[in-house]
C-alpha cells in the first residue's frame, strides 16, 4: 500500500504538467479540498465509530475566521496578516470541535448522527441570520488568497501544490495520531469502552480529544476552501454541502484514509460531467442513485471493494503459481 | 423521458446545428447561460432559460455571421454554485459572454468572479440586488434591467395618493432581494408621507406564519407583502384563515404569473392587490402581444404568458445580440469594443420602452403599477394602473443623497 | 398579553401538527431502531398523491385515505425489498434511507414541479371563526387539528396496549431475539409496522397540505422537525412524540413572535441541550 501512496503522490505531482487549467482548479483542487473534509469524517467513524454531520460546520467555522480576518468586500472584519489568520482558523475550528465532542461525547452509532445533525443545523440558521459577524445570507465574497513566502497562492498551480501539501499533512497526522498512544486509546473507546476505564483512562477526554483532532482536519480544508471559492456564506454551512461529504466518505470507503480522496474525486467527477449525460436537473437522482448502490452493493466504497478484490486476486494468483510449480515438478 | 433529458442538454435547435458539423472555433460565439434548474426554483428557472433562448432563436442562432452556442449551467440559488457554474463555463467551456444569475445574492457573487475574468463579458439575468451593480460594480458586469429597489417603483406613491394608506406594515423575507424591495417602496411611500411603525423579517422558507399574523398592529391600513413562492402562499392563506382584512401591497415576485398560476384557494386574497413590477403578464401594448407570441409559439410547454424571468433573460440574450452584431463579432482585447458598444446601447424591450445604461452599468427601466385581477376564464392575471417611465437606479432622487442612505439591510431604510 | 395566548394557542396547533408527523417516525424507530431518513419525502409523496385525488373527486377524507395507502405501500416496499435486508445494521439503514429521500424527491420534483400546492379543504374547514375571550379570527382547520392530534394519539395508543399486533410490537422493542425465537414471523411484522409509520406520514403530509402548503423543501423541513420533536422527546415513544412536539411547536411559535431573527436557532438549541443532558431524550430509554 505504501507504494503505492507513494505513485499516487508522484502522480499527482507531475499530473499539471499534462492538463488544463480547469482539470487543475475545479476537478483536482476542488477534490482533495473535499477530501481532506471527507478525511475527518472518516477518521472519526473508522477510530471513534461516530458518524458526525458537523464537519462542515467545523470546516465552516475555519472558512469563517479567515473571511473575517482577510480583506472582503462586505466591510466587515478585522484584517489581519493571513498566517495569524490561518493560525486563528485552525484554532477555532479544533476549539469548535471539542465543543461538539463535549456535547456529543455519550452519543454513538445512529444518535451522533443526529445530535451532529443539529449542531450542523444550529449553525446554519445562526450564519444565516446574523449580520453582525457572518453577513447572513449573503455572507462573505472578494476573499483571495495570500502572498506567502513571495509566491502568490492565487496562481492556480501554486494553489494546488499547497493543497496537495496540506492534504499529505493531513493524511500523515491522521496515520500519526492514530498510532499514537492518544489514538489507541481512542480505538479503545470505541471497541471497549467500559475496559478503556476500568485501565483508569477517563473515555471524555478521548472522546473529546478525537472530535478536535477532526475539528484540526476539517479547518484546513474549511481554510483551502475559502480561498479557493473566494468566498463563504450560510449556503456553504447548510445541509446539501454536510449531505454531499457524507456521501463522499461513503462512496470512497471509510478504512483507509485515501478513501476519502477517492470518494472526492469520484463524486466532483459525477457533478462535473457525468450529469452532462443525463441532465442537470436530474443530478440529484443520478447522486442518490450512487450512493443507494455503493452502500447496498459495496459497503466498503471503492477503495474497500478495490482492496478485497486485489486481496482475492493475490490469493488467486498465488494458487496459480503453486500448481505451476506442482506441474513442473510433476514433470 | 428521454426526449426532456436530451431537450435540457442541449439547449435549442441552435446547439443541436453546430453539433451536426465541425466548426472552427473563430466561427463560433459560445454563450454560456446560468440559471436555476435544481430544487424549488427550478421552474421559474427553465422560463429564464426559455427567455435568453429565444432572443437567439428569433436571430436564426447567428449573429454578426457566426453562429452561436448556448451552453446551460444550473446553480441551486446559492452564490457558492453559480460561482461554480460560471468557472466551468470559462475554464472548461471557453464561454465568451455569461448570461445570468436568476437570484439576488447569485448576482453580487458573480460580479465579483468577474473583476478577475476580464475577458469573459458577464450579462446579468434577472438577479436584482442592488449592490450587483450600485456598489463596488465591475465594468464587464452588465445589468440590462432594473434591481428590486426600481421594480416598485411608483407603488409607494400609489398607495399613499391614490388608496391613501397612511400606515403601513411589512412583512418580507430576511435577505438582500426583499431588502431592496422594501428600499423601493418605503423610499416614496415615506416621502410622500406615510409611515412604516412595524417591519416583520422572517427567514425564507418559513412554513408557520400564525404568529406574524396576530403581531401586526391593528391600526395600519395594509400590508405590504415581499416573500416569493411557498411563503407568500403560506402568509395569504394563514392571513385569510384568521380573518385578516387588510389589503395586500404585493413585492415584485408576490404577484408574480408564477405565483398566480399556483394552485389553491388562497388566491382570492390577491384580486385588487397593487403591486411593483417591470413585467405585466398581461401588458396589452404591442410588442409585449408579440413578445408574447413569439414565446408561445417557440415553447409552448412553458408558462401560460412568460415570467419575469423569461423577460429579463430575453433582454439580457438581445443585449448580447445586438452588441456583437454592432462589433460584427470583434472580441479582441478583453471584449473592449463589445463592451463600449454594450455601454451605449439602445433597444426597445418587450415592453415597448427604451432600455439603456446607466453609468453603473445598471438598466433605466420602465416601471408598472399593477392590479391583480380574474380572468374570464377564472384564472388570474396582473393588468396594469400605471406606467412609471425612465426610473433609474438612485428612485429618481439626487445620487449622492440616495447613496447616503447607506446599504440596505432590515433596520434601513426606516420611517416608523 | 393577548398575543401571548393567541401565541400559545399557534405553539399548540403547530405541536399537533408536529406529533401527527412525528408519530410514524417514532413508531418505526421503536420497534425497528430505524432511523427513517425517507420520512420528509414519504411525506411530501402522501401530500401530492392527495392533492391530486382531492381534485379528481372532491372528497377530501378521500385524499387523506389515498396518502396514507400510497405510502404504506411505498413504505411496505422498501422495507421488504430493501432495508429489511440490512436488520440489525442501523448505521447502513440509515444511509439508504438518506440515499431513497435524494431519489425520491427529485423525482416528485420531477413528476410536480417546483411549484406550491394547496390541498382544498372542505367547506366546514375552510376559513376562520371567532374565538371567544379572546375576540380575535383563528383558522378552524388548526383548531381541528388539535382534534386530530388527540384522534391519533389515543388510536395509536389502544393499537400498542390493546391489540394482540400491539403487545407483538411491546414484545419486539424488548427482545427481538425473543420474539423471533417464539415462532412470530418477525419479517411480516416489520413490514407491518414500516408501512404504518409511513401511512402516518402519507396523511400527515395530506393534513399538512391542507393546512399550510407544500412544496419541493417541504419534506426536508419535516424530516428535520420530525427528528427533533423525536430526539428531545425520546426516540421510540409515542408519549415522548407528543411532548416534544409541544415543547419544539411553542418554541418555534413563541420565538417567531417575539424574537423573529434567532427564532429557527432555538428549536435546534433546545435540541442540543436536551441530549448533552439526556442523550436518550426526555422520556425515552437509555442506550444499551
Amino acid at each position: 500500500m505504501s507504494r503505492t501512496l507513494l505513485l499516487i503522490v508522484v502522480i499527482l505531482i507531475i499530473l499539471p504538467a499534462f492538463i488544463s487549467d480547469f482539470w487543475l482548479n475545479q476537478i483536482l483542487t476542488r477534490s482533495i479540498i473535499l477530501g481532506i473534509a471527507a478525511l475527518s469524517l472518516t477518521f472519526l467513524t473508522t477510530y471513534l465509530g461516530v458518524v458526525s454531520f458537523a464537519q462542515i460546520t467545523l470546516a465552516g467555522v475555519a472558512g469563517y475566521t479567515i473571511a473575517y480576518f482577510s480583506p472582503n468586500t462586505t466591510g466587515l472584519g478585522i484584517e489581519l496578516p493571513w498566517l495569524f489568520a490561518v493560525a486563528l482558523a485552525l484554532l477555532f475550528s479544533t476549539l469548535a470541535g471539542a465543543f461538539v465532542g463535549a456535547i456529543a461525547k455519550k452519543s454513538v452509532g445512529i444518535y451522533s448522527i443526529m445530535i451532529t445533525l443539529a449542531i450542523s443545523m444550529a449553525f446554519f440558521y445562526f450564519t444565516r441570520q446574523n449580520y453582525s459577524i457572518f453577513n447572513g445570507w449573503t455572507g462573505f465574497s472578494g476573499i483571495t488568497a495570500p502572498v506567502a513566502f513571495g509566491v502568490s497562492l492565487e496562481d492556480s498551480l501554486v494553489f494546488y501544490y499547497a493543497t496537495l501539501l496540506s492534504a499529505t499533512a493531513a493524511g500523515y497526522l491522521v496515520v500519526k495520531f492514530t498510532s499514537s498512544p492518544l489514538g489507541l486509546a481512542v480505538q479503545g473507546v470505541k471497541d471497549a469502552a467500559r475496559r478503556v476505564r476500568a485501565i483508569g483512562i477517563p473515555t471524555t477526554p478521548v472522546i473529546i480529544a478525537a472530535y478536535a483532532f477532526s475539528g484540526f482536519i476539517a479547518g484546513m480544508s474549511g481554510v483551502l476552501n475559502v480561498w479557493q471559492q473566494e468566498r463563504i456564506s450560510s449556503f456553504s454551512v447548510g445541509l446539501g454541502p454536510t449531505i454531499d461529504l457524507l456521501i463522499i466518505a461513503v462512496i470512497g470507503g471509510m478504512r483507509h484514509p485515501l478513501g476519502a480522496f477517492i470518494g472526492a474525486i469520484t463524486y466532483v467527477l459525477i457533478d462535473t460531467f457525468v450529469i452532462d449525460l443525463f441532465s442537470r436537473d436530474r443530478f440529484n437522482m443520478i447522486i442518490g442513485l450512487v450512493l443507494l448502490f455503493i452502500v447496498m452493493a459495496a459497503p466498503q466504497g471503492i477503495l474497500g471493494s478495490f482492496l478485497s478484490a486485489q486481496k482475492r486476486i493475490r490469493k488467486y494468483d498465488n494458487n496459480a503459481i503453486k500448481r505451476k510449480i506442482k506441474n513442473d515438478c510433476e514433470i | 423521458m428521454i426526449v426532456k433529458f436530451k431537450k435540457i442538454i442541449l439547449v435549442g435547435a441552435v446547439a443541436i446545428a453546430c453539433l451536426s458539423q465541425p466548426i472552427l472555433a473563430a466561427d463560433k460565439i459560445k454563450i454560456g447561460v446560468i440559471s436555476i434548474l435544481e430544487g424549488a426554483f427550478a421552474s421559474l428557472g427553465q422560463d429564464g432559460v426559455r427567455g435568453a433562448e429565444l432572443a437567439f432563436k428569433e436571430a436564426g442562432g447567428k449573429v454578426a455571421g457566426m453562429d452561436v452556442e448556448i451552453i446551460v449551467m444550473s446553480s441551486d440559488a446559492s452564490p457558492d454554485s453559480a460561482v461554480n457554474a460560471a468557472r466551468k463555463l470559462i475554464d472548461h467551456d471557453n464561454v465568451d459572454i455569461i448570461i445570468g444569475p436568476l437570484s439576488g445574492s447569485e448576482g453580487i457573487a458573480l460580479r465579483d468572479l468577474s473583476k478577475g475574468n476580464k475577458g469573459v463579458t458577464f450579462v446579468n439575468g434577472s438577479s436584482a440586488a442592488q449592490d450587483a451593480t450600485f456598489r463596488e460594480g465591475s465594468d464587464n458586469f452588465f445589468r440590462f434591467g432594473g434591481d428590486g429597489a426600481q421594480w416598485m417603483a411608483g407603488v409607494g406613491t400609489y398607495a399613499f395618493e391614490e388608496l391613501g394608506y397612511k400606515k403601513v406594515a411589512v412583512v418580507a423575507e430576511d435577505y438582500s432581494f426583499p431588502y431592496t424591495q422594501v428600499l423601493g417602496f418605503m423610499s416614496e411611500y415615506c416621502a410622500a408621507g406615510g409611515r412604516v411603525p412595524k417591519k416583520f423579517w422572517t427567514p425564507i422558507g418559513t412554513k408557520d406564519y400564525s404568529s406574524v399574523v396576530y403581531s401586526i398592529p391593528d391600526d395600519v391600513d395594509a400590508i405590504f407583502v415581499a416573500l416569493g413562492g411557498a411563503d407568500a402562499v403560506n402568509f395569504l392563506t394563514q392571513y385569510d384563515q384568521a380573518g385578516g382584512d387588510k389589503p395586500i401591497i404585493g413585492g415584485t415576485i408576490t404577484i408574480d404569473q408564477s405565483i398566480l398560476d399556483s394552485k389553491g384557494p388562497f388566491k382570492k386574497l390577491l384580486i385588487g392587490a397593487p403591486a411593483g413590477t417591470p413585467t405585466v403578464s398581461d401588458y396589452e401594448g404591442k410588442e409585449w402581444k408579440e413578445f408574447t407570441a413569439s414565446y408561445l409559439s417557440n415553447f409552448p410547454e412553458g408558462m401560460t404568458s412568460p415570467t419575469i424571468f423569461a423577460h429579463h433573460y430575453y433582454m439580457a440574450g438581445k443585449a448580447v445580440l445586438l452588441g456583437l452584431e454592432q462589433v460584427d463579432g470583434d472580441l479582441s482585447n478583453q471584449h473592449k469594443a463589445l463592451r463600449a458598444s454594450l455601454n451605449n446601447l439602445e433597444f426597445v424591450t418587450p415592453t415597448g420602452g427604451t432600455m439603456r445604461l446607466d453609468e453603473n452599468r445598471n438598466g433605466i427601466i420602465d416601471n408598472f403599477v399593477t392590479e391583480v385581477y380574474e380572468r374570464e376564464d377564472g384564472s388570474l392575471g396582473n393588468r396594469v394602473l400605471k406606467l412609471v417611465s425612465n426610473v433609474n437606479q438612485t428612485m429618481g432622487q439626487d445620487p449622492t443623497a440616495f447613496r447616503a442612505i447607506g446599504a440596505v439591510s432590515r433596520e434601513n431604510p426606516s420611517c416608523p | 398579553m393577548k398575543l401571548f395566548f393567541i401565541v400559545f394557542l399557534n405553539g399548540l396547533t403547530l405541536a399537533s401538527l408536529y406529533f401527527i408527523t412525528a408519530c410514524g417516525f417514532t413508531l418505526i424507530f421503536g420497534l425497528m431502531r430505524t432511523v427513517n431518513m425517507a420520512h420528509g419525502v414519504l411525506l411530501l409523496l402522501g401530500a401530492y398523491i392527495g392533492y391530486e385525488v382531492v381534485e379528481m373527486t372532491g372528497f377530501w377524507v378521500l385524499g387523506i385515505i389515498a396518502g396514507g395507502l400510497s405510502c404504506a405501500l411505498v413504505g411496505a416496499f422498501l422495507q421488504a425489498f430493501i432495508l429489511g435486508r440490512y436488520q440489525g445494521d442501523e448505521l447502513r439503514q440509515t444511509l439508504i434511507t438518506i440515499a431513497i429521500s435524494i431519489i425520491l424527491a427529485d423525482f416528485l420534483l420531477w413528476a410536480w414541479g417546483g411549484l406550491t400546492y394547496q390541498i382544498s379543504l372542505p367547506e366546514m374547514l375552510q376559513g376562520g371563526i371567532r374565538l371567544p375571550l379572546l375576540n380575535v379570527g383563528y383558522s378552524v382547520v388548526r383548531l381541528t387539528l388539535i382534534g386530530m392530534a388527540i384522534v391519533v394519539g389515543v388510536l395509536l395508543w389502544l393499537l400498542i396496549a390493546k391489540t394482540k399486533l400491539g403487545i407483538i410490537i411491546r414484545a419486539g422493542v424488548d427482545d427481538r431475539e425473543m420474539l423471533q425465537a417464539l415462532g412470530f414471523e418477525i419479517k411480516k411484522i416489520f413490514i407491518i409496522v414500516f408501512a404504518m409509520g409511513a401511512a402516518l406520514a402519507g396523511m400527515a403530509g395530506v393534513i399538512f397540505g391542507s393546512a399550510l402548503s407544500i412544496s419541493p423543501g417541504t419534506d426536508i423541513q419535516f424530516l428535520l422537525s420530525s427528528l427533533v420533536v423525536v430526539i428531545v422527546g425520546g426516540m421510540g415513544s409515542v408519549g415522548g412524540a407528543a411532548l416534544g412536539a409541544l415543547l419544539i411547536g411553542l418554541a418555534e411559535q413563541y420565538g417567531l413572535a417575539y424574537a423573529p431573527t434567532y427564532g429557527v436557532v432555538f428549536t435546534f438549541l433546545i435540541m442540543v441541550t436536551v441530549l448533552a443532558f439526556r442523550p436518550q431524550g426526555i422520556l425515552g430509554r437509555a442506550e444499551q
